[in-house]
């Protein structure tokens, strides 16, 4: 640049907004940001344009009713969604969930995992610059999305578990189907590899862009693939595991530096790992029910305050619910969306930096703003 | 069915063989000359047969292997003292006094202190104890409730041993607390938040301004007294048909700015 402290245009510090309408914001986010030339002196995220009060919606509804309305947050992982909700109040009614459901839960929420990190790798590859990626990663998030319609009939809002269990059967064919798509997917994550992992662009755009040390990821709240890629061995699957996954097999990746590059190397990892879950899971599924003996009535017994939470795609997502006495609705149902704390450390990670790396951050936080605003 | 008769005491038996056949069934004569003549000795070898029966049943029930969970009533959890829980001695051997009440439930630990010394607290558990991760902070509002209305919960977690700590504070209507943003960082939004939703005040807060509504939004959604439905805030678009306080108020440069680009 200039000198130290010169500016490098001799003006003074320009105010410009970066969205709400965004391309790259993914979604209704806007940064208001004070610039030197194209050096970010300031950012400020400025949420709430999707807020649509879910949590007060939730206080009205009965226990089950709440689960559509957890698809509508993270939109691009409703099955986590509803595994976190679902979860939490079999934490709140003491109900255990039969080992079919809970591996056809997971088989469900790993697809989920791979069918969200599709979506933030297209859209992080765009926004850096490179667009083939998007068409790729797009076929295999579409055979992932059948799998899901054939199973639930719906392709993004699953509404796919229920408290005790999940609601269906699997169709007939659909392991092998689903066998299908996990057996090939460790090729098409080389194809994707083989477009970015040492494509000099890809690397030079996102080496040593927006570091995190693993102090500061701790001190800021990162969770899921933000603070792994800081080098944090943390999963909820193997700290808290909830349904069966202390039944599984596999491993935490971690990064090293915590910068985006290592953050794109976990995502492309996890996704692996995430494939070996479903085939161990498709490999054992017990036979059973696929629901527990629940009442008609969901009641809570004692007024108490739980909170659960699972490993979703962005983080950890926790669900805080109050209820009182015999109550058949939450109290208060609080949500602890993983994007919502990960953006906050946004200015962090891009002040000092050129307005282009504000994209690579935005893409490489892997935020979804229905869940931030909820 | 026929598991209840054999089951009723010997005192009762009799009255009940004389009675319950009139309103009973069609071959009501038979049942008669059957019953009616049973000698003592009789009706004392039934009952002891009626017994021995109900007792085999019922060791069958406990020989027979125990059904699966899944299949069983739910079993919710239940309020436990946890004033035994480590941290909770720790911060009681610190602070005498100020762990007002320990509460396990559902396996999670909540400790009351009072909201006064709230960072004092805080401080101690992250330094101290290691709790270097706050995972959530968020409120509940009781109206009704007199120790003060809304409570304030911090959610905190330690990664040797991951092992999970809750605070629990009682803050009245429109009386501040301390932010804890000097003790954690990732508090930040999660007091804005609470601020907006809540319209709890915290003191000390780098920069408390609303987070999920706009500044000038007329009162705090999570509020029990809230609508659900919302309130009128008189859209932007309209702003001399709806009175100031209800909708957006833009600063001026920034409307112009917003406006352009």
């Amino acid at each position: 640049m200039t000198g130290p402290d010169k500016p490098l245009f001799d003006v003074e510090e320009m105010e410009i907004n970066f969205g709400p309408q965004h391309p790259a914001t993914h979604g209704v986010l806007r940064v208001k940001m004070k610039l030197d030339g194209e050096k970010i002196m300031e950012a400020k995220p400025i949420i709430g344009y999707l807020h649509r009060g879910t949590e007060k919606l939730f206080e009205t509804m009965d226990f089950p009713q709440c689960i559509p309305h957890t698809d509508r947050m993270d939109y691009v992982a409703a099955a986590t969604n509803n595994q976190g909700f679902c979860v939490t109040m079999e934490k709140l009614l003491g109900i255990t969930i039969p080992p079919r459901a809970a591996y056809i839960r997971m088989i469900l929420a790993e697809l989920q995992r791979l069918a969200s990190h599709l979506v933030w790798l297209a859209t992080h590859a765009v926004d850096i610059g490179a667009i083939t990626p998007f068409f790729y990663t797009f076929r295999e998030r579409d055979a992932i999305l059948d799998l899901f319609e054939e199973y639930c009939g719906a392709r993004l809002t699953l509404n796919t578990m229920k408290i005790g269990g999940v609601p269906f059967e699997l169709p007939d064919g659909w392991i092998d189907r689903c066998s299908e798509v996990a057996d090939g997917f460790n090729a098409h994550i080389d194809e994707y590899e083989n477009l970015l992992t040492e494509n000099r662009i890809w690397k030079k755009r996102t080496i040593d862009v927006g570091v995190v040390s693993a102090e500061d990821a701790i001190e800021w709240g990162l969770t899921g693939p933000p603070l792994r890629g800081s080098g944090v061995k943390w999963d909820i699957r193997k700290i808290f595991p909830y349904d069966r996954y202390d039944e599984i097999d596999f491993e935490i990746p971690i990064g090293e530096k915590g910068d985006t590059y290592d953050r794109y190397l976990v995502r492309i990892e996890e996704m692996r790992q995430s494939v070996r879950i479903i085939r161990q899971c498709l490999d054992r599924l017990p036979d059973g029910p696929h629901m527990a003996r629940v009442p008609k009535v969901l009641r809570a017994k004692e007024a108490g305050m739980v909170y659960g939470s699972v490993e979703a795609p962005k983080g950890e997502l926790g669900y805080f619910i109050v209820a009182t006495e015999k109550a058949t609705a939450p109290y208060r149902c609080r949500v602890r969306p993983p994007s919502f704390v990960n953006l906050q450390m946004l200015p962090a990670m891009v002040e000092g930096h050129l307005v282009a790396d504000l994209v690579a951050v935005i893409g490489t936080l892997d935020i979804v703003l229905g869940e931030i605003d909820r | 069915m026929s598991d209840d008769k054999p089951t009723t005491p010997p005192e009762e038996a009799p009255a009940a063989d004389e009675k319950t056949p009139e309103q009973a069934t069609p071959p009501e004569s038979e049942v008669k000359q059957q019953k009616l003549p049973l000698t003592d000795d009789e009706k004392a070898a039934k009952i002891a047969e009626a017994k021995a029966r109900a007792a085999e049943k019922a060791a069958a029930a406990e020989d027979a292997e125990p059904k699966d969970p899944w299949e069983e009533k739910p079993v919710p959890p239940t309020h436990e003292d946890a004033s035994d829980d480590a941290d909770a001695m720790a911060l009681g051997g610190e602070m005498p006094g100020i762990v007002l009440a320990a509460d396990r439930f559902a396996g999670e630990v909540t400790l009351s202190v009072p909201a006064e010394r709230i960072v004092e607290v805080c401080r101690f558990l992250k330094h101290d104890c290691d709790y270097k991760f706050l995972v959530d902070l968020t409120a509940v509002d009781w109206p009704e409730r007199e120790e003060g209305r809304f409570d304030v919960i911090y959610w905190m977690h330690r990664h040797d041993d991951s092992k999970r700590l809750r605070l629990h504070t009682i803050v009245a209507d429109e009386v501040p607390i301390s932010s804890v943003t000097e003790v954690w960082k990732t508090a930040n939004w999660m007091e804005r938040e609470v601020y907006d939703l809540f319209g709890i005040v915290f003191d000390d807060h780098p920069g408390l301004e609303r987070i999920l509504t706009w500044e000038g939004f007329n009162g705090h959604p999570l509020r029990k007294d809230f609508p659900v439905e919302g309130i009128d805030t008189g859209a932007a678009i309209y702003p001399d048909v709806y009175p100031p306080g209800g909708g957006p108020q833009i600063e001026e440069a920034e409307e112009e700015e917003g406006g352009a680009a």
